[in-house]
């Protein structure tokens, strides 16, 4: 299993629009990704989980992903996360 | 009449018919179904029809309002994918044996439950997201299509809430405005009202009876009116002409140059009198403010304004301008402007008295404290600083000179400051017979064309009885103006024009010919002065 951790800078959070890509960006793996936040998990493939998790600008987030592809994924979706959110 | 408070979403005013809007809140009925994998694929196929009724919907809204806000039909199409969604449709089929219809209405109320339930305004507002998009799904199922249709004549939709797939279907041609009970500024409709540039309130306490009543939305004021009489309805008419116009002017000309049709460009700027101004000139697409009457300062407060309040408001306005000049006056107090704390004689003829710049060279240490505050936000932008009522050299030389102990008390504090410019403004007899003089002495005039027509004329602007023969249009007025810029240019001065004369679109192209470089005006009249620029040529 491979994780990394990120504060959250967009001024809204994980809103609609970016929850919609970053899904888009975790359905192209094999892996199991999940997001924890608040207390809460959530499969970043699941767009409304995603966005009951709240997440708000200053929140920190974990991201995890296990599977064949983790080691891809885990670069994607933090590199997405960098650049979107 | 009637009249009703709302919250303004969009500023606008729009006056018709009411169209009471309901989407026929789609009553579900619980029907047993004896096959359930055959009631699933009957949801499958409606679901894929309502995915593609929301990528019809995206195209729609993208050509129409833009990307970023057709983005939201994309996420719609992404929640009616959504897995947990899905599933929970399937296990109500399943294990309680029911019509689609029922599953998804039930989902779709837990889930926007969820989110209404949530802390954050933001996530809060995505529970009329997942209403949205199970009702299109249950419409497609019973048949019933959200097509938005209007009738013909343009409408005020009147309705309880809008979601954002009603106000994108909805054509735009019959639209006049939204009033709704529901929905807060931060909703998908409000961004899409603003963006469509439709009037809208929220907040109303709407009544279904007002269907087909004449009405009226006030977005500035936040005001609904139903069954308005004759003299709103009128007064209202103005307004909406007005505004009309107003858009018209903007939507040409905006970003375009200010430039004659043979090239010559004119620095085209605005008048303000304080901060709150600055929106007014940015959103009218003036190039810079030429000039920002500083006597605010002093009016509005009960004593001297510290170096510290002014520094804040010219470096607020400095930076909000971003780089683009800034043409800040010193206090013009005296004549018709008063100030109490200025213990002021009583003058039988002060509009020739003791006022602006002959009070800041009388008054040293006021004019001073003004100058700082001026320099210290330099930094932050443009400034040029101007000087009222000259009418001789040795007053500019004496401003000059304080100006340089000014500079020089920051240097020694290690304060930095900009590149200023020292202008003044022209508006007596005296200084336009001496500006080949005066033009040695500063960068830039403006003339200040009230104060040279009422002194040029000895005719007192303060007396109605004299309104007949008071005329800007005076040659000796004109005359007076061509002299100034023939001087202003011989001594390396930029000149413009700062008083209502600026904004007289009959003398424009007359002004660009005597080689007029700025006009500067009240903001509302930058975009027609624009035109009228854009319509002359320069010889």
């Amino acid at each position: 299993m491979k994780e990394f951790k990120y504060v959250i800078t967009d001024e809204v959070g994980i809103h609609a629009r970016p929850a919609g890509l970053l899904v888009k960006e975790a359905k192209a793996f094999a892996s199991k990704i999940t997001m924890e936040a608040n207390g809460k998990s959530a499969d970043v493939t699941k767009l409304m989980a995603l966005m009951q998790l709240g997440v708000k600008k200053g929140a920190e987030v974990v991201v995890k992903a296990e599977g064949d592809d983790e080691d891809a994924a885990i670069a994607k979706i933090e590199e997405f996360m960098k650049e979107k959110l | 009449m009637e009249q009703y408070e709302g919250k303004s979403i969009f500023k606008g005013t729009a006056i018709g018919r009411i169209l009471f809007y309901s989407k026929g809140q789609q009553q579900v009925k619980r029907e047993k179904i004896d096959d359930a994998e055959a009631e699933i694929k009957r949801y499958e196929e409606a679901k894929g029809k309502a995915i593609e009724q929301l990528g019809a919907l995206y195209d729609k809204a993208l050509a129409e309002v833009g990307e970023a806000n057709a983005a939201i039909f994309e996420v719609h199409q992404m929640m009616l994918d959504d897995d947990d969604y899905n599933d929970s449709i399937y296990n109500i089929i399943r294990n309680d044996g029911v019509n689609a219809e029922f599953a998804v209405a039930t989902t779709g109320d837990n889930f926007a439950r969820m989110f209404a339930d949530m802390d954050d305004e933001y996530f809060k507002a995505r529970s009329a997201d997942v209403k949205d998009i199970s009702e299109r799904v249950i419409g497609v199922l019973s048949g019933k299509n959200m097509d938005g249709e209007l009738g013909d004549e343009p409408v005020i939709i009147v309705a309880e809430d809008l979601a954002p797939s009603e106000t994108v279907q909805m054509d735009k041609t019959k639209l006049l405005a939204f009033v709704t009970r529901l929905g807060s500024s931060n909703s998908h409709t409000a961004i899409l009202a603003r963006t469509m540039n439709i009037p809208a309130l929220i907040g109303v306490d709407i009544k279904e009876e007002w269907d087909g009543k004449m009405a009226i939305v006030d977005g500035k004021e936040g005001l609904f009116f139903v069954d308005p009489d004759a003299d709103t309805l009128e007064s209202y008419f103005a307004k909406r002409k007005e505004e009309e116009e107003a858009r018209e002017l903007l939507s040409q000309l905006k970003g375009q140059p200010d430039e004659t049709k043979d090239g010559k460009h004119i620095h085209l700027y605005a008048n303000i009198g304080s901060v709150a101004d600055v929106a007014n000139v940015l959103a009218n697409d003036a190039a810079g403010i030429g000039l920002f009457r500083s006597e605010f300062l002093y009016l509005e407060k009960d004593d001297y304004p510290t170096e510290e309040e002014q520094f804040q408001v010219y470096k607020t306005v400095a930076q909000n301008m971003a780089g683009r000049k800034v043409v800040i006056r010193t206090l013009d107090i005296g004549a018709d402007k008063q100030v109490d704390y200025f213990n002021m004689e009583h003058e039988d003829n002060p509009a020739m008295g003791y006022r602006a710049i002959r009070i800041c060279l009388d008054r040293v240490e006021i004019f001073k404290t003004q100058l700082r505050a001026l320099y210290r936000a330099s930094a932050f932008g443009t400034i040029s600083i101007m000087f009222p009522m000259i009418i001789s050299v040795d007053e500019v030389r004496k401003i000059k000179k304080i100006c340089e102990e000014v500079r020089a008390e920051l240097d020694d504090n290690g304060i930095t400051y900009g590149e200023v410019e020292l202008g003044i403004m022209i508006e007596t007899p005296a200084a336009v017979m001496i500006s080949d003089l005066l033009a040695n002495e500063v960068d830039f005039f403006s003339i200040g064309t009230n104060d040279l027509t009422q002194y040029t004329l000895a005719i007192d602007r303060q007396n109605p009885k004299l309104d007949n023969i008071y005329d800007s249009h005076h040659p000796a007025v004109l005359r007076m103006i061509e002299q100034v810029i023939k001087n202003g240019h011989a001594g390396g001065c930029w000149v413009g024009i700062c008083g209502e004369l600026g904004a007289d679109v009959t003398l424009t192209e007359q002004f660009i010919k005597m080689g007029i470089d700025e006009l500067s005006v009240s903001p509302t009249f930058v975009l027609p002065v624009r035109k009228a620029i854009r319509e002359s040529s320069s010889n």
